[in-house]
């Protein structure tokens, strides 16, 4: 890439984004960094800000303040420098009923005043092909289905090369194969230098392809930063399976570790380095606690994903 | 590597344009509105040719009297029918749907982010708006005297000035004619435009943009308020008569157009207030 040098260090960057709905913040003062080359999984609940946020990163709704660079270009001011080198699915596929598939991608293609009329056959039918819909792109849209229009979606997102691909929620009715295709094709158009901002509800969706993520909740972000730097852990999850619970926990509380009993286990969280787990072990014994399990792990992804955001069905009102 | 070069302001409009036609000419319902349209001379004639005998003048619809006894009256006839209420309903489907449409299905944000700058989709949407106007105009016409031809005698024209002209100026006149009404729903159009930024409920728009054009019309019928007549966006509609005379009268063709043109800019200038500054969170 010619551009190499001046490419920005990070592909998308905000600071102090705050979008209000009234006098509600729907999205609260966050600082994203997505790194240029990365897959930036953007996680959170539904109704936690993220589409409030891709659609500011895009230039469809207004910041109420703070700041946004895209590509490296001041959002909305200077956006008409990068929205030519971003392909977004926002909020699920749109498209027009009455058009065949091949059709509505001609539609958006001409929409955009950069892209060669000359090559547009040839990259309409590229895009149809790389999401395998070659054979349904004659159908009109209203007759396919949610899976076939969110693959319609993101070939339209890969019309022209691209720098950044924001897709929200990408794999959104998608059965398990189309799933497991459309992580390959990221993994692929990572592979090729582009940036992919990916936002999900599922840890379980992107933790796999992701090299970054920045959790959501409530209008923040509450945690972001690489896979390797989020799985890290300073606390660890102890768990010991035994019949002499009181025993156990006093052993513990001997030590100074808090313990507390939950779901027919022992429980405690520790610092990690606080304490060698065969200091634990060996205290247990001496105390004469019947040790049938014992486990001492740092908290799995989606457990500290859950501890961030919670568990319930609530949307943050 | 595909850079952003300087690009001249209006590369890729054409194109652009070219594709909101097709999208507007691919949908049944445009077609079904022109279909709509050409019945009313169609019908017209039918009821005239049926009915047998000649319609007293001054009886019914202006020009009613003269269709048996020249066909190329009945494209005439039937635009003074469709003005009132036919011609804005199907302007205000039309114009309502501009924005209003592609913000309901989604499409709106796509073709946005495409990118597509939002002065050039609205100027854009109104080209589409005004080249229905033009279709819609024209299939009234030309329906009127295809079905004049094939149910009446064609002749020279008594022009309302009582001088007779040949059959090639009529039709010339009658072109004119299309003009003038094509120029005065310009106007409707950019009433709708302006409307469609505001909701993303397509028919909720269509539905305000022909009330718009009734309201005007009603207000033309209270004489309380005769001061404000000439600037209502309907003043001049049904003014298209003084093309009918020798020599030809082009007044109301002039305060029309700059009547319209003043709707134009003042709706125009409104829609790209509300749309450039808007959320699009549909």
């Amino acid at each position: 890439m010619s551009s190499a040098q001046s490419a920005p260090e990070y592909a998308i960057l905000t600071s102090g984004l705050v979008k209000s709905f009234g006098t509600q913040n729907a999205v609260d003062n966050i600082d994203l960094r997505v790194p240029a080359g990365s897959i930036f999984g953007f996680l959170g609940p539904n109704g936690s800000g993220k589409t409030t946020t891709i659609r500011m990163l895009l230039g469809l709704a207004d910041v109420t303040s703070g700041s946004i660079f895209l590509l490296g270009s001041k959002v909305p001011e200077a956006i008409g420098g990068a929205l030519p080198h971003v392909g977004a699915l926002v909020e699920g596929p749109a498209f027009y009923p009455y058009i065949s598939g091949r059709g509505n991608l001609h539609r958006y293609d001409s929409a955009d005043r950069y892209a060669d009329p000359a090559t547009r056959d040839e990259r309409v039918e590229n895009a149809l092909a790389r999401v395998g819909l070659q054979h349904a792109a004659e159908k009109k849209v209203h007759a396919y289905s949610l899976g076939m229009k969110q693959r319609l979606g993101i070939a339209n997102a890969l019309l022209q090369p691209r720098k950044l691909l924001i897709l929200d929620e990408p794999t959104n009715g998608l059965d398990p194969q189309g799933t497991r295709e459309v992580r390959a094709l990221i993994r692929s158009l990572s592979a090729q230098g582009i940036t992919i901002f990916i936002s999900s509800h599922l840890l379980i969706e992107i933790e796999q392809i992701c090299t970054h993520l920045a959790v959501m909740s409530a209008g923040k972000i509450v945690a972001q930063g690489s896979l390797a730097e989020l799985a890290h852990s300073e606390i660890l999850n102890l768990e010991i399976k035994t019949p002499d619970t009181d025993k156990a926990i006093t052993t513990l509380n001997s030590l100074d570790i808090e313990a507390r009993f939950e779901n027919n286990r022992v429980r405690a969280n520790i610092a990690a380095g606080f304490v060698a787990p065969n200091t634990i072990v060996d205290a247990l014994v001496k105390s004469g606690v019947r040790v049938e399990g014992f486990n001492l792990d740092a908290p799995t992804l989606e457990e500290r994903f859950v501890s961030l955001t919670g568990e319930g069905f609530d949307v943050a009102g | 590597m595909s850079q952003v070069k300087k690009m001249r302001p209006w590369q890729g409009f054409a194109t652009f344009t070219a594709s909101e036609l097709s999208v507007l000419f691919r949908r049944r319902r445009t077609w079904a509105m022109l279909f709509t349209i050409s019945l009313i001379p169609i019908f017209l004639a039918i009821a005239v040719k049926l009915s047998g005998s000649t319609v007293p003048p001054g009886e019914g619809p202006p020009f009613l009297d003269r269709v048996s006894q020249n066909g190329l009256f009945v494209g005439f006839t039937a635009t003074i029918l469709a003005i009132p209420l036919f011609l804005p309903l199907t302007m205000g489907v039309v114009a309502g749907d501009t924005i209003a449409g592609e913000a309901n299905t989604g499409t709106l944000r796509y073709l946005l982010i495409a990118p597509v700058s939002r002065v050039r989709l609205l100027i854009v949407k109104f080209i589409g708006a005004t080249v229905f106007a033009v279709a819609a105009t024209v299939t009234l016409v030309v329906t009127g005297i295809l079905i004049g031809i094939a149910l009446f005698p064609i002749g020279p024209v008594t022009l309302l000035s009582g001088d007779v002209i040949a059959i090639p100026a009529a039709l010339l006149r009658l072109s004119l004619v299309t003009l003038y009404v094509t120029i005065s729903l310009m106007g409707l159009a950019a009433v709708g435009l302006f409307i469609s930024t505001l909701t993303v409920i397509p028919v909720g728009a269509m539905a305000a943009t022909v009330v718009v054009s009734t309201v005007s019309q009603i207000l033309a019928t209270l004489p309380q308020i005769e001061v404000i007549h000439p600037y209502l966006l309907t003043y001049y509609w049904l003014g298209f008569a003084d093309l009918l005379r020798a020599p030809m009268d082009f007044t109301s063709m002039i305060s029309n157009t700059l009547l319209q043109i003043a709707y134009i800019a003042i709706f125009g200038s409104l829609a790209y207030s509300r749309f450039t500054t808007k959320d699009v969170l549909s």
